[in-house]
């Protein structure tokens, strides 16, 4: 296990690509220490912005994990591409957390920046604290955003939450700002709490489950019937009734919108309509 | 400065030179016949196949079509970038690169002279302004003609020599270098929301059909002697069964030809040999083309091959863009140019296992292979509409090579598979045709005098490739030659040595080629053809033209013209 401190705290953004577990794996501290980072224009050594601890656990694991300690709110890209092996975060972290993962697992004890597990394909993210904007969505302009994996938000996320999402499971336990699941294709987003608006819009496939309140429903969503309860993952399955809407229909597409009725008592007026 | 090439293997069709082993002297930016050995530059390039420079007949590299394309697309540009060195620039892009990643990647594959082929004439400032960023090679602009009103007006009252007045005037002004036509007619309709479906269909308003234009400005050409031909994007392009209608595009000027010299160059062919009803049953129509071409001797043809990657496709093909937006949903943009042209962008990915993408693919080789004579076909891939200009390596393996054709085949779909033509062909071009394919031919067509051959007194640009062409079988060995054509030993531009080993040593600027075409009675700009501009484009006359000082290099082209 790999214990990272930061020495200062950075008035510049750093890019910590190398901050991932297959990098790290076998590496002496020395080695470690000595991985190249940016911050801002400047190429550092990590050894020059973190502190850098081995610590022997009793279990010889196979994974590497990381750990890391303290405020790394303006540390970028951590746990980019990584494959397998844990990160555990204590403090808050910048943007692109997880950016393309393949695989492993990343705990975040605090608040994450935009774009946390952009693009993932596999492995799990979990934040404990809030999410920023473009949880799991894809890079500027394009259309190919999270094809697996899970991300578990236990506070809240921002808007666009899940855009172009094709494959996976994205939860958030708190609310979720607009356009959660915008141009979705595939796979499941649970929001436990409230929705900010526009939930779905231009999604052509796969499902988003709100919990909480809704304002309203985008215009160009049909509903289709009252559901009892609705799966989000394998043995795992929320307790409803449920609204089920289907859209967007400017897409030409039957995406799913699932809203809790209990919460949403001026939706009522869709039930006239079945 | 001097520079001696020694114990190169020489590949310079246009002189007939085919592998021979032979000096290259080079004197002041020029082909000499000798330099003294004591005082020159010496290279040694024994055991390398020394090529004239590359020319690229068509490839949309500059132009507010590209940096559109360039603000549509940051996703293009995040996964390829380079960072700037002693002798670059920084730059980003794969399928729209900047303007000086553009020209760094093409002097690293030993191209020195490239062709923008679609210039919307009131657009001619933005595109010379990025001409004029794109470093290492020279080049050039062809305005698109074949859709602008006076063309039309002239064209429909018969006046050819009026109209050919009126494109000379449009070419000197724009400093282009070529008539291009983009689906002629079709995107006059498309301003009213319509296309035309043949070569005979009425445009409306004009009253005219794209056989009149294309007839039309094929005359022009001839009159004003221009050194290249019209540069045609056929109508129906990127739809099935439209192989018949490159045939009649090809056909319609076939009288018009004369001393067996081209008339007419149809460009990225691949997209316009399609046969079939519908996209299930599309089928590659590249036999006939073939067949036509190898029989006809006014007609050249560039491929436009597919390569299967993420690209960025861009025309000024209107309706064409639009119906590709419909298939792929993709984001897209769409745009009327006032009174001369229209465009679209759209991304776009190639994929192996898509029946249509793997036909198109199979096409392009098949239309290379099959047209016999290679002065008459050229290699390009229309980039980046069938894919980026640094994946030419990988066409000339596949044209090298019947082995790298198979290894490509096993992993395309299956039914194009069974279905392409490639399996029952043998042949494997030689480095003397490629050489003809990828510069010599396309300088011949384009009709560049200093370029495309090594003979004494043409520009010196050469490019060496590290590869033997007398102990290697490319056959075999394809991925080695692919290597080779990745990143030239050395890429000499204008006697100057830039680039070496896929590494720019040298920044240099390229000339802006354009024509200056006289006319006996040139064009009177009158006070009504101010009025026509006040009225229908958004410039005034006065801030149309591009003058000569505009150009970061200008080199202009004298032609004397017939009328």
């Amino acid at each position: 296990m790999t214990n990272l401190y930061p020495i200062k705290e950075f008035r510049f953004p750093v890019i910590a690509e190398c901050m991932n577990p297959d990098i790290f794996q076998g590496k002496t501290r020395q080695e470690i220490e000595g991985l190249t980072i940016w911050e801002g224009n400047k190429q550092k050594k990590l050894g020059e912005l973190f502190k850098v601890e081995e610590t022997k656990t009793e279990h010889q694991t196979e994974r590497t994990t990381i750990a890391i300690y303290g405020d790394v709110s303006k540390v970028r890209r951590i746990g980019a591409y990584m494959t397998n092996g844990e990160i555990a975060i204590r403090g808050d972290v910048g943007m692109h957390l997880g950016e393309e993962m393949e695989g492993g697992k990343i705990t975040v004890h605090g608040n994450v920046g935009r774009w946390a597990g952009s693009m993932i394909k596999g492995g799990t993210i979990e934040i404990h604290g809030d999410a920023g904007d473009y949880l799991g969505a894809p890079y500027r302009g394009s259309s190919r955003g999270m094809r697996g994996g899970k991300i578990i938000v236990y506070g809240n996320a921002g808007n666009e939450a899940g855009a172009y999402m094709r494959k996976g499971v994205i939860k958030i336990y708190g609310t979720a700002g607009q356009f959660v699941g915008l141009r979705m294709r595939n796979g499941t987003i649970y929001v436990q709490k409230d929705c900010e608006g526009r939930a779905g819009a231009c999604m052509t496939g796969g499902k988003i489950v709100v919990g909480g309140f809704l304002e309203s429903v985008l215009p160009t969503f049909t509903i289709e019937s009252v559901k009892k309860k609705v799966k989000i993952e394998e043995n795992e399955r929320i307790e409803g009734p449920f609204y089920l809407f289907l859209g967007d229909l400017t897409e030409n597409s039957k995406g799913k919108l699932y809203v809790l009725k209990e919460k949403n008592p001026h939706l009522s007026h869709y039930e006239k309509l079945l | 400065m001097e520079l001696l090439i020694k114990n190169g293997i020489i590949y310079d069709p246009i002189n007939g030179v085919n592998g021979e082993k032979m000096d290259i002297a080079i004197r002041d930016g020029k082909i000499v016949e000798n330099v003294k050995e004591s005082k020159a530059l010496k290279i040694d390039a024994s055991g390398m196949t020394v090529m004239p420079g590359g020319v690229d007949i068509h490839c949309h590299i500059a132009g507010s079509e590209v940096n559109t394309g360039r603000l549509l697309r940051p996703e293009d540009h995040f996964r390829d970038f380079e960072r700037k060195t002693p002798n670059t620039r920084s730059g980003v892009g794969h399928s729209v690169p900047s303007t000086f990643t553009t020209g760094y990647r093409y002097a690293k594959m030993g191209y020195t002279t490239i062709m923008n082929p679609s210039m919307p004439p009131l657009e001619a400032k933005h595109t010379h302004e990025e001409l004029n960023d794109t470093p290492m090679v020279d080049k050039a602009t062809y305005p698109l003609l074949g859709d602008w009103w006076f063309v039309l007006e002239y064209l429909k009252d018969g006046k050819i020599e009026e109209c050919a007045r009126y494109v000379a005037w449009m070419i000197t002004t724009t400093k282009g270098y070529a008539i291009k036509i983009v689906n002629p007619g079709g995107l006059e309709a498309w301003g009213s929301g319509r296309n035309v479906s043949s070569i005979d269909d009425q445009v409306p308003y004009f009253g005219i059909t794209p056989r009149e234009i294309l007839r039309g400005l094929c005359k022009v050409n001839k009159l004003l002697n221009l050194p290249h031909t019209i540069h045609v994007h056929t109508n129906n392009l990127g739809k099935p069964g439209n192989y018949l209608t490159a045939l009649d595009t090809m056909k319609c000027v076939e009288d018009l030809a004369s001393e067996g010299k081209p008339a007419i160059h149809i460009t990225h062919c691949q997209f316009c040999a399609f046969k079939g009803s519908d996209w299930r049953t599309v089928k590659s129509g590249a036999e006939e083309i073939a067949k036509y071409v190898n029989n006809h001797p006014h007609v050249t043809l560039d491929i436009g091959q597919v390569i299967f990657t993420d690209t960025t496709t861009m025309t000024a093909d209107g309706p064409f863009q639009y119906s590709l937006y419909g298939l792929t949903g993709n984001k897209w943009v769409n745009h009327d140019v006032e009174t001369e042209t229209s465009s679209g962008i759209v991304p776009f990915r190639y994929r192996r296992k898509s029946y249509v993408h793997a036909i198109q693919w199979s096409t392009g080789l098949e239309l290379a292979l099959l047209v016999k004579d290679p002065w008459k076909i050229f290699m390009t891939t229309d980039h980046p509409n069938g894919g980026p200009f640094i994946y030419y390596p990988r066409i000339i393996a596949w044209f090298m090579s019947k082995k790298a054709r198979e290894a490509t085949l096993k992993k395309i779909n299956p039914r194009a598979e069974s279905r392409s033509l490639l399996p029952s062909t043998d042949r494997e071009l030689s480095f003397y045709e490629i050489a003809i394919m990828t510069r010599a031919g396309q300088a011949k067509a384009l009709g560049l005098e200093g370029k495309g051959h090594l003979g004494v007194g043409a520009d010196a640009d050469v490019a060496i490739y590290a590869i033997n062409p007398e102990t290697i079988d490319p056959s075999k060995k394809y991925k080695t030659v692919r290597k080779a054509f990745e990143n030239a030993a050395y890429t000499i531009k204008g006697g100057k040595i830039v680039a070496k080993k896929g590494e720019i040593l040298k920044h240099v600027e390229g000339a802006t080629m354009w024509l200056d075409v006289q006319v006996s009675e040139p064009i009177r700009i009158t006070e009504e053809m101010k009025r026509r501009f006040r009225e229908y484009w958004t410039v005034e006359y006065e801030n149309y033209p591009v003058t000569e000082n505009y150009l970061g290099v200008s080199h202009p082209i004298t032609i004397k013209a017939d009328v």
